[in-house]
């Protein structure tokens, strides 16, 4: 499990333009790093990491040019079962004491229309740098009731465990992770 | 044999006690360390920590009653000729037994129970959480569980070589009134003459 995850944003076409960094709401908790995968195949598993930080660039007007960083607290897994999360930690998964930090770093935003679109970026995981694709939704943005302007994506991205160096066998239906990643950012 | 102990020797309950939990001791290391290389998918996966947990909260409160029960009876004296190192030697080695063998309960019943979860015991009864949420609990009670359970098996090895060596070398009665036997240490007569043989039991030199 575990995984990790990310990010993402990007973006979305039209709407008015706000070229503009955003700092992840992770303060007030409006941004969510989870994953789940699939136990024994027989039913989904979630979790979440509960420690991160990161901004995202993004002007409405040229959603291609969005760029995201995340940092993870790995150790910051919580799947809701201390004695699973505390495997989770341990090298069979995540080796937090060696690894304690995930990132990831966009590369490119491809729009697809409709608020929708493909964030490429690194992610680096349990030491491992490999390329992953994010499906990306915008999810709406503009002024909040305190002063401040937020924007908002939702993404999904998966990827296989041992594309990352977990080699811990799960079965057969639970090779891959699929990260389900939530931010909401504030202008800054 | 006397339940109580004496001046002299374990009564059995003592000793009962010593000998159901040391092997039982040893078995929950070997347990330990075996349980968490199993791969998901082993049937022991889940049994194993379901009976380390389990047999780890009998031996505790086995070693509630040990401890109280020590507490209400007489220590039965140290062998005669001893070197005065050697007696204080054997009794911080005793106190560190069992605060090692407390200490690592504690620290096994703090990581199952970090998230609220309670342990249960064969399906007996169940030991509620109390002590929970402090950040990561159950990894730090983790790495102190394992730690001072290799401390554990390094200081038993110590204590069981004393006391062969005590049985072996020296001659005395130490491993025997363990052991509920009475009679002489084994038959060679031992080096130098100490205490009075003539009593036919050791004499306590406290
Ligand atoms: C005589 C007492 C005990 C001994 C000698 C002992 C020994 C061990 C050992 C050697 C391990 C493996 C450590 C490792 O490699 O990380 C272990 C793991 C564990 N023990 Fe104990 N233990 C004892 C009592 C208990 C008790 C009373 C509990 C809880 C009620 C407990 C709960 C656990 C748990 C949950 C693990 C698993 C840790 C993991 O999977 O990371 N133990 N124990
Ligand atoms: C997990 C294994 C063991 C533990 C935790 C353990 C613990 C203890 C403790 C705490 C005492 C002190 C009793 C008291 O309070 O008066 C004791 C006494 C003793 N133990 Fe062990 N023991 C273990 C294994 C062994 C083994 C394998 C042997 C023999 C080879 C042994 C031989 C003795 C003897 C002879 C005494 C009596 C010492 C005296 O009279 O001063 N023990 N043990």
């Amino acid at each position: 499990m575990k995984k990790v995850a990310i990010f993402l944003f990007a973006a979305l076409m039209g709407a008015t333009a706000q070229a503009a960094e955003y700092k992840i709401d992770t303060k007030g908790a409006h941004a969510f790093i989870q994953f789940r995968i699939k136990h024994l195949g027989y039913s989904w598993l979630y979790g979440r990491f509960d420690d991160f930080s990161g901004s995202f660039q993004y002007d409405e007007s040229k959603p291609a040019e969005s760029s995201i960083n995340v940092e993870i607290d790995v150790a910051s897994i919580d799947s809701n079962h201390a004695e699973r999360d505390k495997h989770l930690r341990g090298e069979d998964f995540l080796h937090v004491e060696k690894y304690p930090t995930a990132t990831f770093k966009s590369t490119s935003y491809e729009p697809m229309g409709n608020g929708k679109g493909k964030l490429s970026g690194e992610l680096t995981l349990r030491g491992v740098t490999k390329p992953v694709v994010i499906d990306v939704e915008h999810v709406g943005g503009g002024k909040d009731p305190w002063g401040g302007y937020r924007q908002g994506f939702t993404g999904t991205t998966e990827f296989a465990l041992k594309d990352f160096g977990i080699m811990y066998d799960l079965g057969p239906a639970s090779q891959t992770v699929e990260m389900i990643l939530d931010v909401e950012g504030i202008r800054i | 044999m006397a339940a109580r102990n004496s001046e002299h020797r374990y009564g059995w309950v003592a000793i009962a006690l010593h000998w159901l939990m040391a092997p039982a001791i040893i078995g929950m290391f070997a347990l330990g360390w075996w349980m968490r290389q199993l791969s998901y998918y082993d049937p022991w996966y889940r049994q194993g920590p379901e009976l380390h947990k389990g047999i780890g909260i009998l031996l505790l409160a086995l070693l509630l009653l040990r401890l109280a029960w020590k507490a209400i009876n007489p220590r039965p004296g140290d062998m005669p000729g001893q070197a005065r190192w050697q007696v204080v030697t054997a009794r911080f080695a005793h106190g560190a037994l069992y605060l090692l063998l407390l200490a690592i309960m504690v620290s096994g019943y703090l990581i199952s129970t970090a998230d609220g979860r309670p342990i249960n015991v064969f399906g007996w009864f169940e030991v509620p959480a109390t002590l929970q949420g402090f950040d990561n609990q159950e990894d730090l009670a983790g790495e102190v569980h394992e730690v001072l359970a290799w401390s554990l098996m390094g200081l038993v090895a110590l204590h069981a070589l004393a006391a062969l060596k005590h049985h072996f070398v020296d001659r005395d009665a130490t491993l025997r009134r363990m052991l509920g036997l009475r009679g002489n240490p084994p038959s060679r007569p031992p080096r130098k003459e100490v205490g009075s043989p003539a009593t036919g039991s050791p004499a306590s030199n406290q």
